[in-house]
This record gives C-alpha cells, structure tokens and sequence, in this order.
C-alpha cells in the first residue's frame, strides 16, 4: 500500500467559540475570525510539513480546493502545488482536487496542471472533484448545473491533453474556437486522474468504466460505506471485463500515532474533535444546495450519512466508525492491515495533521508514521503482477 | 378546484382551474403551486389557471429550462398553445418575475399585470436574506406577519407537511432559475418599459423574504404602474391578505381592457 500525506491547510488558531454564534466554518463565519498575521506563519509551517513528508520517503503529498473557510486555506491549490514543485525531490504531488463545476475555464486548469506537470517532472495527479455544498455558496455557481458542469469540464480537459491542438470545442457550459495547450503535460498520455467522493453510486460507476480506470478515493465515510463503495467499484469492473486493482482504489483517514495508545488518544482527543465538530460544521442547506444532487440521494444523504457523521463527535466513536485512525504505532499497523485487507486498498491518504494539531505533535506524527507505520504498509495491497499495467494505463 | 394536466410542446404541467369569467393566469411563488385562498377568491369572478412552473413539484427540470427567460417564452407558447386573449397575468413571488419577464416580451394575449411581491430585481443597499441557506421551517415561518394568526397557522402547518421530495425538487427548481444572480435578471429594470398594460404591484410592508423597498424599480419603470402597499403583511400575501387583494384585483381587471 503506498502513503500519502494529504494536509488541508486548516486555519489552526480559529477560536472554537464561534459555534456559539455562527452555524458553520464555511461561506458566512466572518473572516474577522481570521487573523492576517497569522496568515504567512501558517502557509511556512503547512508548506514544510509537506515538504518534510517528500524528505521522510512518503510516496505523496495532497492538497485540495476549499473557498472561503477555516476548514483550509487553500482556495487556489495549484499555488501551493507550484510551491512544492520547489520545494520536494520525489513524492507524487497530487491535488485533490480542482472542483471542476466552480471554474470558468476548464482550459485554464488542463493549463495549469500541465505547467505542474513539467515544472514538477511529471510528479501531477489530477483530482477532479465537484466541490462540497458550501462551494457553490462561496462561488456563486450554479448547484443544479453541477453534473454537467463537471463531466463537461472533466472532458474538455482529458481532450486538451491528448488531442492534437488547435481544436474547437462546444458544449453546454463552455465553448472555446481555441484549445492548443502550451505546455502539454509531461506524462504521457496525461496525468493520472484520481476521484476522491464520498461514495455516490453515480460517481463510482463513472471513474471504473473501462475508458478511464480512474483511481477512486472514499473520504470521511464510516467503513462499511468505504467497502460497499469499494465492492461497487471492483463489481462494475469485472461487468465490464476487467479486474479492478488495489491501485484503483485508495482511502483517506485522519490518523494519529504516537508513542502509546494513550499518548495518541490524549493528544489527538480534541484536534479530531475539533476537526469533525467544528471546522467540517456545516448545516444540512449548506452541505447539500438544491440540485447538488439528485432528490433521492440527497434525501439518502440526509437521512443515513448525516446522522452518522452527527452521531460521531468523540474520538472513541470516530475510532470505532473507522472513520480516525489513532493509536501506537503497533495499534496502527494492525488496524490498518485489517481495514486495508477488508477494504482491498492500494492507497492510504493519511491526514496527519487536521485542525488545531499543533506543529510539534505534526512533525512527531509525520516521523512515527514514516519510520514506524509506512514500511511494514509497503507489503500490503500491491496489485496483481500482470495486471498493473493495465491498470495504471 | 379541479386539478388537470395539460400540455405545451411536450410540456407537460400539473395545473389547477376553477371558476368562470375573465381569465386569470396565475403564476405561483418559491413554495411550488398549492390551493390557496387567493385562487379561491379569485375564482369567484374569474376563469383562474395555474399551471405548475416546468420542473417545480413531482416534475424534474427539463433541459431547456436554464433561467426565466425560457420561462418567459414557454409561458407565452402556453397562451399561444390554449389561444388564450385578455388575460390578466398574476404572478407571486417568484411568478412574479416570471410574469415581468412575459409581460416584457410580449403583451399582445395580456389585458392587465399583477405582481405580487416579486422578485426579479434588487434594490442596492437592501440587504436580502439568502432563503436557500434558510431551512424550511423558517422559511414558512418568515413568509407570514403573524404565523399564529389562525388564517395563517394552517397554511403553515400545510406547508411543512408538504412531502420532502416536493420541497427539494421546488428549490432545485428555483435554483435553477434563480441562483445566481440571486433571485433577480439585472437586465429587467431596462426593459420594464416595454410593459404596456395596465399594472398593479402588491407587497407588505413587512415582506421579510422580499423587502418592501424592491417595489421601487417596478413602479418607477413600469408606466403608470399602480401600488397597492400593506401595512403589516409579510411576503405570503396569497394567504394572508388573500381577501383585500382579489377585490382590488378585481375591481383593477374591470378596469383594464378585456
């Protein structure tokens, strides 16, 4: 199983008392909770602890898209890829992702990933994502074009890559008489695409049709909702003739190690919190805008998912969902072979620093994680041998 | 009254009708069409049609539908497709826009406009609160002046019984048309002018979903526009203040041509 080290960017000194005022960390909390002299302290830090996980061996490092939020500073997370592209020697840098549906351009961003793509040597995965509710308060796009905005994008973008420029395109959403990439990416055909999502049947289906084999990633969900979207992944594979591989399918956990147990729980005990109480707060209007979805899944959203995720709020429960990884790094490595041989895994995207998790307690769990937990995962979930070509391609 | 479906190039609409006389073509608002007291009183004196807005109710959004100028088109194909003529337009809310919208392309089947609390434009320093970041029982709530009044509190209770698929399938339908800009055409205002019958704009002073002061551009755009304003009524005028509305109404269509 490879690692990834995916940070979030969080604004780590907002004042949790917020949530006695406001309803969410997202769109409406004032940015008078921000404090803009913290602002260049936090991008140093952030920016080194993912440059520390390059130095440390990770197989990668993560960052994603989030507008106007505490829950992470990274509106534009193609700057701080750029930064990386200086910053690191051998990781992957995969951003995860660009939410297709808030751009203007799809162009813009094929453009930008090729750039990455040349500056970084071929290091980009492109995540392609449709942002979460909140976005489309934050930026004024339309939540019932969402679909189409995003699969309109997705192949606008895929086409500036492989096909020979300059061509026309026209769609719904976008038309350019122009498409002629300068630069084209360095990998060939194009970037790996990866799918982080929180488990829409739709999605799924989509990312492990035979013409794109995309690499599917379950974010934030309980174990059994990761494995039934995994099993989904691997069963629309082999009904269309293929055998889906480890790497195709990778998971993404706040995880926590430490040199006990009990270190690990007191320390993580109220940055986990934190993260899942206060900076993922959002109320149900936000998280799910009219036409995000579809009425049926919205409504399934509404009445199963939510009320997990509301259930869970302590780090005693959040452990026993599966939805936090946190323990000595014996515990972990256990824990984590018997949820990679449940799920069938070939990519773990460890979020080891989430909310308030202070600088100190990063850098050790960045440490432990790579010296303790990452080289016994390297003999875990490694696809089959003659079928990774296939799968990769 | 009777509830029918009837359809425009394949359009098909849910639609409610009642009564006999001049024809009232209603347009309903945010909460999707229901039996209200409005249409009832109105049906005392006129033929009333209220068709259901394409993609609002059981319905799902048809693809041409991108914003309420398509609206405004299909809705002048339905009085083509029925040869409606001296219709007296009444839109509420989010059918008020609507019926700007028509009235701006076209006036030739129309007799007279009445637009009660409508949205479609913005006034600059008139702040707005956001109704899709207001869950549904707030909503309802800010929408009445007194919700315990008891020609209210039924409507209210109504509304939130309403089934959950029908209230998420109404918002994504008005997001559709109306999430950005929020709720309003900044084109409208320059092109108001063109109405050409006579207009009636009702609101409440008290309008806590579309403030009172959004009056403004329709009157001073729309010539020789009528105002018809309500001390302490809020945004539900087609409940609560159903009575005094459709005896304005009815003596302003006497009045008009048709």
């Amino acid at each position: 199983m490879k690692s990834f080290f995916f940070h979030l960017m969080p604004y780590g000194a907002l004042d949790l008392s917020y949530a006695d005022k406001y309803n969410s960390a997202w769109a409406t909390l004032p940015n008078s909770y921000f404090d803009a002299k913290l602002g260049r302290s936090y991008y140093e830090r952030y920016i080194g602890e993912l440059t520390l996980a390059d130095e440390l061996g990770f197989d990668g490092i993560c960052v994603n898209e989030h507008h106007q939020t505490a829950y992470g500073l990274m509106p534009a997370p193609n700057l701080i890829a750029a930064a990386l592209t200086r910053t690191t020697k051998q990781a992957k840098i995969a951003v995860l992702g660009r939410a297709l549906p808030l751009v203007h351009s799809p162009v813009a961003i094929a453009e930008e990933l090729a750039m990455l793509d040349q500056m970084s040597g071929g290091r980009i995965i492109a995540g392609f994502v449709r942002g979460v509710g909140s976005e489309y308060y934050a930026n004024a796009i339309n939540p019932t074009h969402s679909h189409t905005r995003f699969y309109e994008a997705h192949d606008l973008i895929l086409r500036a890559w492989k096909e020979p420029g300059p061509f026309p395109y026209r769609g719904r959403h976008f038309e350019f008489e122009y498409v002629n990439l300068w630069p084209k990416p360095l990998q060939t055909p194009h970037p790996p695409v990866w799918l982080p999502s929180q488990g829409s049947s739709e999605t799924v289906e989509w990312g492990a049709a035979p013409e794109r084999k995309y690499t599917y990633l379950q974010t934030f969900s309980p174990l059994p909702m990761a494995k039934k979207a995994f099993d989904y992944y691997r069963e629309v594979a082999e009904r269309s003739g293929y055998t889906a591989q480890p790497s195709q399918l990778g998971w993404a956990v706040p995880m926590y190690v430490a040199e006990t147990d009990e270190i690990a729980r007191r320390e993580a005990k109220p940055h986990i919190e934190a993260f899942f109480t206060k900076f993922l707060r959002m109320p149900v209007e936000m998280r799910l805008p009219p036409g995000y979805s579809s009425v049926a899944s919205i409504k399934s959203l509404i009445e199963q998912r939510y009320k997990i995720r509301s259930a869970a709020t302590t780090l005693e429960t959040l452990m026993d969902f599966g939805m936090v990884v946190c323990g000595s790094p014996a515990t972990v490595r256990q824990r984590l072979a018997a949820i990679q041989k449940d799920l069938g895994v070939g990519t773990l995207i460890a979020m080891l620093q989430v909310a308030t998790l202070p600088a100190d307690l990063t850098e050790k769990n960045l440490h432990l994680f790579a010296a303790e937990v990452m080289p016994f995962l390297r003999e875990l979930g490694a696809d089959a041998p003659m079928a990774k070509e296939s799968a990769v391609a | 009254m009777q509830e029918s479906t009837i359809e425009v190039r394949g359009q098909k609409l849910r639609c409610l009708q009642a009564g006999s006389g001049p024809t009232v073509l209603y347009l309903h608002g945010f909460g999707g069409l229901t039996e209200s007291a409005l249409l009832q009183r109105l049906a005392e004196t006129h033929r009333v049609l209220a068709p259901e807005h394409p993609g609002f109710g059981p319905s799902s959004i048809p693809d041409w539908m991108m914003g309420t100028d398509d609206l405004a088109f299909f809705y002048l194909d339905l009085l083509d497709a029925l040869d409606l003529t001296d219709v007296h337009l009444v839109g509420h809310a989010v059918g008020g826009w609507i019926a700007a919208e028509v009235a701006i392309r076209s006036t030739a089947r129309l007799a007279s406009a009445a637009l009660l609390a409508p949205a479609g434009v913005v006034v600059l320093d008139v702040s707005i609160t956001d109704i899709f970041l207001t869950n549904t029982e707030d909503l309802v709530r800010s929408q009445v002046h007194d919700p315990d009044a008891p020609a209210t509190a039924a409507w209210v209770q109504a509304e939130l019984a309403k089934p959950i698929d029908h209230v998420l399938q109404n918002r994504a339908a008005l997001a559709r048309i109306g999430w950005s800009p929020r709720l309003h055409n900044p084109q409208l205002p320059y092109w108001l002018h063109r109405i050409d019958v006579p207009t009636l704009v009702v609101w409440g002073e008290d309008d806590q979903v579309i403030p009172f002061a959004c009056h403004r551009p329709y009157l001073d755009t729309i010539a020789g526009a009528e105002l018809m304003a309500l001390p302490k009524a809020g945004h539900a005028l087609h409940v609560e203040r159903a009575g005094e509305i459709a005896d304005r109404l009815q003596a302003f269509h006497s009045g008009a041509r048709g």
